[in-house]
């Protein structure tokens, strides 16, 4: 397990390093910052000046061993958009983007299941087919066009909630959280609904044809047979053992929600990390592209990492086949 | 019982959130972007600009309709050596400071600083004399007309507060840490900052020690600003109430807005031209079939694009009637604008074809169109346009769309044939245009175009002060250009805002907002 944990962990710098190298070559192709980074007056000396400040004349692989040097000591430069340290600003919009992929993960899940293991076993009843037919929305629309349709559903039409923004913030020392608060939660449910979607649907049709797998089972015609309750067979043997491709396909999910929360919060104006990427990818702001970029290499392999962990938790054969 | 108590309580609760509400007027307002700084000289870019313009003041300023105003001076002359400014009196920072003629010293030099992004501006003056506490002389490299246009956006700050926060000059680009006035303001304007989280919401409140607290028709005591990315969503935010004004509604809504109820949309002509440009100055195009010698070089063909382009259509077509056909690269407004300069070039495709053949191109040539989008109003959408009129009088048109970032830096690096470009004007003065547009050298002008007597005119102009020379210089010159067709000009923007019913708000040319004349009902 130890072990495991380790080469993980020497796994994941390389993942990061070849993140950020890819992405490195790639930036030359955005555009110029210094265009955004001065008005309109500046004189084309001025910009060739700051073009040598910032080293953006220098070949790919001199910035990014520039980069690369400074990162290894933690400094991962000033914004070129905001000025302010990058890490600085990461960690201030983390918050945000985590509660919003907790409470649409939580949607995600509990939805997802509950709907997974009720069409599973109601096959023919109508309220599966209606499940099943309406999830197919969930797949096919794209975020953005849900997104829009619930803002103009729920707050220009029916005014129960707020179209946008973070409301009721409290902070922590550090850590702003709107969950605390009943303004706080009529701000993140529609974003989180929206983020949750497509997660909920792929994880209900998992969950799904697991358990019409499962159910025809022997073990599932024994516990019958055994007299046990349907509502023990259902969730406690059944539903467990569908559980190993859901636990992986959630856990690959959730990297995905904290990655690509960004259309998401671009639509909503959620104040958390994606909101703040794409406006850096409109700017040209190679310092906060470089980092988010690594930190996302960076959670796709913790989460990875846990899930493995959870296989050990939840399948005896694999922590048994370990040994 | 218990439904009658929880109103009770209700009630209470409400009663107790509005209660400040009855004496205060709030305007919520939204916009695309948020400021990206608090220091007033680091970036000039229009969302810091609104933002800074309410916290800090310039010496002169602009009113709604684009005149000259004192702000923190109360009058000014000019002579030969520079301009003699009479500063107000009285007037203090947010911090309590008094407002004195070192400030003024302090702050023209710091926009001067090479870190500044609006060195350009204050470029003109070689030194800052104070004559007393309250007079100050700016000295210029000879006469110098249009000193006073030039500093509608240079801010004041108080030196005493910039020196004890170590931010004597605007952040450098090789900064490593973050400087105090990034995040922190002290000026004399307006409106102070209460609270400001950078994408979520900005609250400002009014100061009442503000010297023209009581002289402006407008009554609003706290402003929150909400950036909202998204332009779909910005919309509804208005149309749910959430916020009473948006700045730069998207043109396709604002038929919409106007149907709902309780909003409506104001409009005006912006001080903003979008035109084409065409590098007739190298020896050959770099994205066309024609080889050894350039089209571009020939009038007839300048002529010809411009005859092409039917920019009356684009007007009704892809800009929904929101854009005024111009003849021009400036708009009215601008001086040197002229009612018979500014009607376009009829759309006449069959003499463009002729003139196409005359110059030795029967069967067309084939160009690359450089075109940003995501910069102006339908950008990509009037490029589209524009390759489908050209192609009817021969000329093969191979559009590329980018992004801003990928966009500008072709202009700038002149490795483009044939590109889109908007020009805003702020100094209102044709030299402005001249010599960043025709002159050569002029740092956007990647047309190659060098007229002699354009470039004489362009630095005469800088210096002469009498009037009637001046204005018939300027005439002079832009007869040259209007003869030698550089660009081919297609329209002026309009600026559209969307509002609530209660919000009387004054637009300027300028697209910025004005709160000290925003009234609300």
């Amino acid at each position: 397990m130890f072990a495991l944990i380790v080469r993980r962990l020497l796994q994941s710098i390389l993942v990061m390093a070849s993140v950020s190298v890819i992405s490195f070559s790639l930036f030359n192709f955005v555009g110029d910052p210094v265009n955004n980074m001065v008005g309109q007056d500046a004189t084309r000396e001025d910009r060739v000046r700051i073009r040598q400040e910032l080293g953006l004349d220098d070949p790919i692989i001199v910035q990014y061993g520039r980069f690369l040097g400074n990162a290894i000591q933690g400094d991962f430069g000033l914004s070129y958009r905001i000025k302010r340290p990058v890490d600085q600003l990461i960690a201030e919009r983390l918050p945000a983007t985590l509660e919003l992929v907790f409470v649409s993960a939580l949607i995600a899940l509990g939805f997802g299941i509950t709907a997974g293991v009720y069409t599973g076993i109601q096959r023919n009843s109508w309220a599966s087919r209606l499940v099943l037919s309406g999830s197919l929305i969930g797949v096919s629309l794209p975020t953005f066009i849900i997104g829009i349709g619930l803002i103009y559903l729920f707050a220009v039409h029916l005014r129960w909630l707020p179209s946008s923004g973070r409301g009721g913030v409290i902070d922590l020392g550090g850590w702003k959280t709107s969950l605390l608060t009943i303004d706080g939660w009529r701000s993140i449910i529609l974003p989180a609904i929206t983020l949750s979607l497509f997660q909920m649907t792929i994880i209900l049709r998992l969950v799904r044809a697991e358990m019409l797998e499962v159910m025809q089972a022997d073990f599932i015609k024994f516990a019958r047979a055994r007299g046990l309750s349907e509502r023990a067979i259902n969730f406690s043997h059944a539903l467990k053992n569908t559980l190993v491709p859901v636990v992986t396909i959630i856990g690959i999910n959730i990297g995905g929600l904290i990655a690509f929360s960004v259309i998401t919060e671009t639509v909503f104006q959620w104040p958390g990390t994606g909101l703040m990427f794409i406006q850096s990818v409109d700017f040209v702001d190679v310092p906060i592209m470089s980092a988010y970029l690594c930190f996302v290499a960076l959670v796709f392999v913790v989460v990875n990492l846990v899930v493995d962990i959870l296989y050990f938790v939840i399948d005896p054969r694999i922590r048994l086949g370990a040994k | 019982m218990r439904q009658s108590r929880w109103l009770l309580a209700t009630a209470a609760v409400f009663a107790l959130a509005s209660a400040p509400a009855f004496a205060e007027n709030v305007f919520k307002w939204a916009s695309q972007g948020d400021a990206l700084t608090l220091d007033p000289m680091s970036q000039n870019e229009g969302p810091t600009n609104a933002m800074n313009g309410q916290l800090y003041e310039s010496l002169v300023t602009r009113d709604p309709q684009m005149k000259l105003q004192p702000e923190l001076a109360v009058s000014w002359t000019g002579a030969a050596d520079g301009w003699t400014f009479k500063l107000r009196e009285g007037v203090k920072f947010h911090d309590g400071a008094d407002f004195t003629a070192e400030d003024v010293k302090f702050s023209i030099e710091r926009a001067q600083s090479p870190s500044s992004d609006f060195k350009e501006q204050v470029s003109g003056i070689t030194s800052v004399q104070i004559i007393d506490d309250h007079t100050v002389k700016l000295m210029t490299d000879g006469p110098n007309p249009i000193l006073p246009n030039q500093l509608t956006s240079t801010y004041i700050l108080d030196k005493d507060w910039a020196e004890k926060n170590n931010v004597t000059t605007p952040q450098d680009f090789k900064a490593k840490q973050e400087t105090y006035a990034v995040r922190n303001a002290n000026g004399t304007g307006p409106f102070k900052v209460v609270s400001r989280a950078p994408d979520e919401l900005t609250v400002l409140a009014r100061n009442t020690a503000w010297w023209g607290d009581k002289l402006f028709p407008g009554n609003i005591d706290r402003i929150e600003y909400r950036p909202i990315a998204n332009a779909a969503t910005r919309v509804a935010a208005l149309l749910s109430g959430e916020v009473d004004f948006v700045l730069d509604p998207p043109l396709q809504d604002l038929k919409r807005i106007e149907s709902a109820d309780g909003l409506k949309v104001i409009t005006v002509a912006q001080i903003r031209s979008i035109f084409f440009g065409m590098d007739q100055g190298v020896a050959e195009l770099r994205t066309s079939d024609v080889k050894g010698k350039n089209p571009f070089a020939d009038v007839r063909v300048r002529e010809a694009m411009n005859l092409a382009m039917d920019k009356v259509a684009i007007q009704r077509v892809v800009m929904e009637g929101l854009s005024f056909p111009t003849g021009m690269i400036t708009p009215p407004g601008v001086f040197g604008n002229t009612p018979e300069n500014d009607k376009p070039l009829p759309f006449d495709p069959e003499k463009a074809k002729a003139l196409l053949a005359d110059a030795g191109y029967p069967n067309g040539f084939t160009v690359q169109l450089d075109c940003p989008n995501n910069r102006y109003n339908n950008d990509e959408k009037i490029c589209q346009a524009a390759v489908a009129m050209l192609a009817k009088v021969g000329v093969k048109v191979n559009l590329e769309a980018v992004s801003k970032a990928q966009h500008f830096p072709k202009i700038q690096k002149r490795t483009s044939d044939f590109y889109m470009l908007g020009w805003g004007v702020p100094t209102l003065d044709s030299h402005y245009v001249f010599a960043y547009l025709l002159a050569d050298g002029g740092s956007w002008n990647a047309t190659g175009y060098n007229n002699a007597r354009v470039n004489e005119i362009t630095a005469a102009i800088a210096t002469e002060t009498d009037i009637d020379k001046r204005t018939a210089m300027i005439e002079e010159a832009w007869n040259i250009v209007l003869a030698d067709k550089p660009y081919v000009p297609l329209h002026h923007q309009v600026i559209a805002w969307a509002m609530s019913n209660k919000v009387d708000a004054p637009i300027g040319a300028d697209d910025a907002l004005r709160p000290r004349f925003i009234v609300m009902k």
